[in-house]
């Protein structure tokens, strides 16, 4: 017999609740409140007319406020931190260590995890305290009812647009979160496709190059519809290839889905703030940081090292130039994704380093001079930027986030499948969208 | 007069009795420890912006479920 | 159960929190325990148990946090869980973290969680947000109708904390006794549980609260049979073939 159709076990039930109500009855009294605001809010919140433009309009505040109030601390910080380096130097001297030891450490790996930290961390110090507010007034459940029908269509479970909404945060983040999602099958599909929203660790390259390109120097309105088209991009890959998992390796039909709507409640903003920070941002950065300061040693040996005429680095782009001309890209841009993969916020500054082919990596110091650099030095056209951009959005997951789907699925297959599924996909799309303008004679 | 039909059916603004599920396995299980059982009354409150799911009030909460599962739960409504 | 062999609970109190998602049970756990990790509002945040220490008057407690669950018996892993510790014997007291404003469902799981141990404290959190919504709860009614402690908190700016801590003293340390208030199935159910009870094995009734025991047995839930066969009792098979004559005959305890 089965247990999950015993009539006793709906009696049992039954008269559980019913002692419930029957105890609520004689224990609560409700006065008929003057104003509902729980009510209220979600008639906006969740209505036909406001509820999806609000949500759009809540999250473009969110990544608004983000990438606006990151500039500044972003640029104090990568002060700070390579005022810190000209130190590490005189320290290294003082010592009278090797030139290559001092380069090494303070032009790889220093330099690196700076970078790394400058760009990283103003971003993550804005983004988890706003999505945490947001958290805590009890607008995610909503935006999954909202976003609910979109996700059962592609054979995916409702909660997926909260796991989805943490990853544009950190997909490393937006993984973890998936065990909010009950059913496995459906569990699976969430973390697979976690990776297609863009992170805090994508989005300065997908800024940049969108600056750059797409707006013109002036532009700051197109610049921000790009990087929003990109967004929206990623959302509509998230659904496409989960619907394809679901028909596909992941076959099933979609689970039980009940979500409670939680009361709204006032958030705490200064403790809610202190703790986001504390609890996600420090730990995600402590782990960026681990990642990214042996990637930095060794790019730089890759850069130096000159078996022949020309270091590694630019012997392997030579390997990857047919694949990456394929894709609209080019050989270092592969490369530097590929190098890249430990923290997605060192593939910009990999790449530039081996565009100059000296031997640490650079920032320009201003867009222009980036522009230049890779129009007139490296002939960039407005569809390599396009590519690299939507590259850069579906590639494959990071390493942080690699290793934390692993350590939740405990399986090297679907790990594995992390990493093909996203790269198959971003090859298609850029070279899809590299043959089509280029058959029509766009460019 | 008492009409049944499907939770999925019944109109927004409007309250209806649970009479019994349809589902069966897991899924009548978690509907059960949400509190749809008979007797229960249940009001639905709105549909999300897509049409789906739907928003309904009972025992003193708010739960959304997609319309596969409220074509689960059989209610009474009162005919005025 | 494995727990009993942590090094962390020599020595101390183990206080079970549970209830319902989103109830503030994460509030309340780092309340007690000073931890401090974020907690949105948004149902199913903790997934695996967390666990913290706290001093009081000299002891010292170990608080673990369980998922939120709606109920003991829905099946899904988060509740299995849940009701794995909540059996445990090692457990001095059980908090059930109860929402203010919507305790009727809250009320679905304290009830439960009732027929499990009888060590229980009912936590009527978010008192300040019932207030603010003009929901008023009668804390001695509600404390007489369960038959055990019930204290209002306001977790978040630290109300009724003391109190709470109070009386996982006093349950703790059986100063006081609780009287649990008992449900009462349908006549033929109780009937079943009755009979069953009586002929449980001492090695079963050591482990477990054999009316629950008996009830999860009516009901047909066979993941306890494995736990039988799991505590490796002599017994002969007899309260296995129990069959009754109810309504729902064809029901009988199954293993047969």
């Amino acid at each position: 017999m089965n247990l999950t159709e015993s009539p006793i076990r709906d009696r049992i039930v039954k008269t559980i609740y019913q002692e419930a109500e029957s105890i609520t009855s004689r224990v609560v009294r409700r006065k008929k409140s003057v104003f509902d605001w729980d009510t209220k809010l979600d008639d906006i919140l969740t209505s036909w007319w406001f509820g999806l433009p609000i949500m759009f309009l809540l999250l473009g505040l969110v990544f608004w406020l983000t990438i606006i109030g990151a500039n500044y601390p972003s640029q104090l910080l990568a002060k700070i931190l390579f005022w810190g380096q000209d130190q590490l130097s005189v320290i290294f001297q003082w010592f009278g260590a090797p030139q290559w030891l001092h380069d090494f450490f303070v032009l790889g790996v220093y330099r690196t995890v700076a970078w790394v930290v400058s760009v990283m961390l103003p971003p993550m110090a804005i983004f988890f305290p706003l999505f945490a507010l947001l958290e805590d007034l009890g607008y995610l459940p909503r935006l999954a009812f909202n976003l609910d029908r979109l996700f059962k269509l592609a054979g995916a479970h409702g909660k997926q647009a909260l796991t989805m909404c943490m990853g544009f945060g950190c997909n490393a983040a937006g993984v973890t979160a998936c065990r909010i999602i009950e059913s496995p099958r459906e569990r699976l599909i969430a973390v697979l496709t976690n990776n297609f929203v863009p992170c805090n660790g994508r989005f300065p390259t997908l800024i940049t190059l969108a600056f750059i390109f797409m707006g013109g120097l002036a532009g700051v309105g197109a610049a921000s519809l790009t990087v929003a088209g990109i967004v929206m991009t990623g959302v509509a890959v998230t659904l496409l290839t989960a619907w394809f998992l679901s028909k596909t390796l992941l076959k099933g039909v979609p689970s039980t889905f009940a979500l409670e709507l939680s009361p709204y409640r006032l958030p705490q903003i200064g403790r809610t703030i202190i703790r986001s920070l504390l609890d996600r941002t420090v730990i995600i950065l402590t782990r960026a940081v681990l990642v990214a300061a042996p990637a930095g040693g060794l790019v730089w040996v890759l850069a130096n090292v000159r078996p022949g005429e020309h270091s590694i680095l630019v012997q392997g782009a030579g390997l990857l130039q047919p694949l990456g001309k394929a894709l609209g890209l080019d050989g270092f841009i592969l490369l530097s994704f590929i190098l890249g993969l430990p923290a997605n916020e060192i593939v910009l500054p990999i790449l530039l380093m081996s565009y100059l082919s000296v031997s640490s990596m650079v920032e320009p110091d201003n867009l222009l001079a980036l522009k230049m650099l890779l129009v007139n030095g490296q002939g960039w056209t407005w569809l390599t930027a396009l590519c690299t951009m939507l590259f850069s959005l579906l590639h494959f997951p990071c390493g942080t986030t690699l290793f934390t789907i692993w350590r939740e699925t405990k399986s090297a297959k679907w790990t594995g499948l992390a990493i093909i599924i996203p790269f198959m996909v971003a090859s298609m799309v850029c070279f899809a969208i590299n043959w089509t303008i280029r058959t029509l004679g766009l460019i | 007069m008492v009409k049944k039909i499907l939770l999925s059916e019944l109109p927004v603004g409007r309250c209806g009795r649970v009479v019994s599920l349809r589902a069966k396995g897991m899924s009548r299980r978690r509907l059960l420890e949400l509190g749809l059982v008979p007797e229960t009354e249940i009001k639905t409150i709105r549909h999300s912006p897509l049409g789906d799911p739907t928003l309904f009030k009972f025992r003193g909460s708010l739960i959304a479920l997609r319309r596969e599962e409220a074509r689960q739960v059989l209610v009474s409504l009162e005919l005025l | 159960m494995c727990y009993s062999e942590d090094p962390e609970y020599t020595g101390a109190a183990v206080i079970a929190l549970v209830g319902n998602p989103n109830t503030g049970k994460s509030t309340i756990f780092n309340a007690l325990t000073g931890l401090s990790q974020h907690t949105g509002n948004w149902p199913g945040k903790t997934v695996l148990k967390a666990q913290g220490t706290y001093v009081f008057h000299g002891k010292k407690y170990v608080v673990v946090d369980l998922p939120g669950t709606y109920s003991l018996q829905s099946g899904s892993a988060e509740e299995q869980v849940a009701q794995d510790f909540l059996c445990g014997k090692r457990l001095q007291a059980t908090v059930v973290v109860t929402d203010a404003t919507c305790l009727e469902r809250n009320l679905n799981l304290v009830l439960q969680v009732m027929e499990v141990t009888s060590r229980v404290i009912v936590c009527v959190n978010l008192i300040d947000e019932a207030q603010r919504k003009k929901i008023f709860i009668d804390l001695d009614c509600l404390s007489a109708e369960l038959g055990v402690p019930v204290v209002a908190t306001a977790a978040r700016s630290g109300t009724g904390l003391e109190e709470l801590k109070v009386k996982i003293e006093e349950i703790s340390f059986k100063r006081i006794i609780t009287n649990p208030r008992r449900l009462v199935y349908d006549p033929d159910i109780e009937e079943a549980v009755a009979l069953i009870e009586q002929n449980l094995p001492g090695s079963v009734k050591e482990h477990f609260n054999p009316r629950w025991f008996a009830l999860r047995l009516v009901e047909g839930n066979q993941s306890l049979l494995k736990e039988i066969e799991k505590l490796k009792w002599s017994a002969p098979c007899e309260p296995y073939r129990i069959s009754y004559s109810g309504p729902d005959s064809k029901n009988h305890i199954p293993g047969s």
